[in-house]
């Protein structure tokens, strides 16, 4: 018995499903970021495990992890802007009453 | 990774535990200063399960950006607009968090069944002791020479974008012109409001806009 590929799979699905639920049922902003990047590092285990499993020679999984990553800290600084911005506006971060696009 | 099978599966299962345990304790714990600092134990066991896969650099950058970076700015945000506000309750909250669980242990039973059904073209084995860095690096410069440019291209452009987001918007009618002052170099921004202290406890949602033509 060793490890495989479908126990990093698996992970990697439990931590999907629960930053989706983060992402729909929390009410604070900051949260709702926070379970973006949850979301955002399954995508990254489950691309590192198959760089390790189906293509270890060439570790073309683990280039595309470390864009993920970039474009994840990209997002980061962005949408915590846009929190603090939609703070200054609104005077609070719950996600029920940023209701401006609601028609 | 040169370590055994056993010591592989133990530390697997025991970075499992951790970093489950600590995204349901983001998702699910009431402060949200907990729910960072949790964030930042799930980063450093993802960290360790690279490790596990042979991703040594990958694991490095991951330490680096997400718990050095990424989560210190989402403990700054949360410094910034941490105004300790009941969020008012709303009627039939239960049906939209029983439902999204129910569709989430959906999502997870599909994909589960996908990943346990479906058979992989596994490499025949993998070589221990490479040098990803090497490899790496080959890669960003040969054939993802143009996505590596683009990406600092983005990096740029989000940083432009933070700043322009975050920053106080500027009022024109508030600076006098005085042409003798020499200029200074400060970015110029609508004077902030003080908080007086105990203040943001209360949770009043009332209080005045900065009225800018007194």
């Amino acid at each position: 018995m060793h490890l495989q590929l479908q126990y990093f799979l698996l992970l990697a699905a439990a931590l999907f499903c629960i930053g989706i639920y983060g992402l729909i049922t929390s009410r604070n902003a900051v949260r709702v970021l926070m379970s973006i990047e949850l979301m955002l590092n399954a995508v990254n285990i489950n691309l590192i495990a198959f760089s390790n499993y189906l293509d270890p020679q060439e570790i073309k999984g683990q280039v595309f992890a470390v864009f993920v990553l970039t474009v994840a800290a990209a997002e980061a600084a962005v949408g915590l802007a846009i929190v603090l911005s939609i703070y200054r506006n609104r005077e609070t971060v719950d996600m029920e009453q940023f209701n401006l696009l609601k028609w | 990774m040169n370590l055994a099978e056993g010591v592989q599966i133990v530390s697997f299962g025991i970075l499992a535990v951790m970093m489950l345990g600590a995204a349901l304790g983001v998702v699910l714990f009431a402060n949200i200063v907990y729910s960072a600092f949790l964030l930042g134990g799930v980063f450093i066991s993802i960290a360790g399960l690279y490790l596990l896969l042979n991703a040594d650099f990958v694991a490095t950058a991951q330490v680096l950006i997400y718990v050095g970076a990424v989560n210190i700015l989402i403990l700054f945000a949360i410094m910034l607009v941490n105004k300790r506000e009941d969020f008012k309750p709303l009627r039939n909250r239960w049906i939209r968090q029983g439902s999204t669980a129910l569709v989430c242990a959906g999502l997870f039973t599909l994909l589960s069944t996908m990943v346990l059904v479906s058979p992989w073209a596994l490499a025949p084995a993998a070589v221990p002791g490479q040098n990803t860095v090497v490899e790496l690096g080959l890669h960003f410069f040969s054939d993802f020479l143009l996505p590596f440019e683009l990406a600092s291209v983005l990096l740029l452009m989000a940083m432009v974008g933070a700043i322009i987001l975050a920053r106080r918007e500027f009022i024109p009618e508030e600076i006098l012109p005085d042409l003798n002052q020499p200029t200074s170099l400060t970015l110029q921004e609508r004077p902030r409001e003080l908080l007086t202290v105990g203040s943001g406890g209360k949770g009043d949602t009332t209080t005045q806009p900065i009225d800018t033509n007194a």
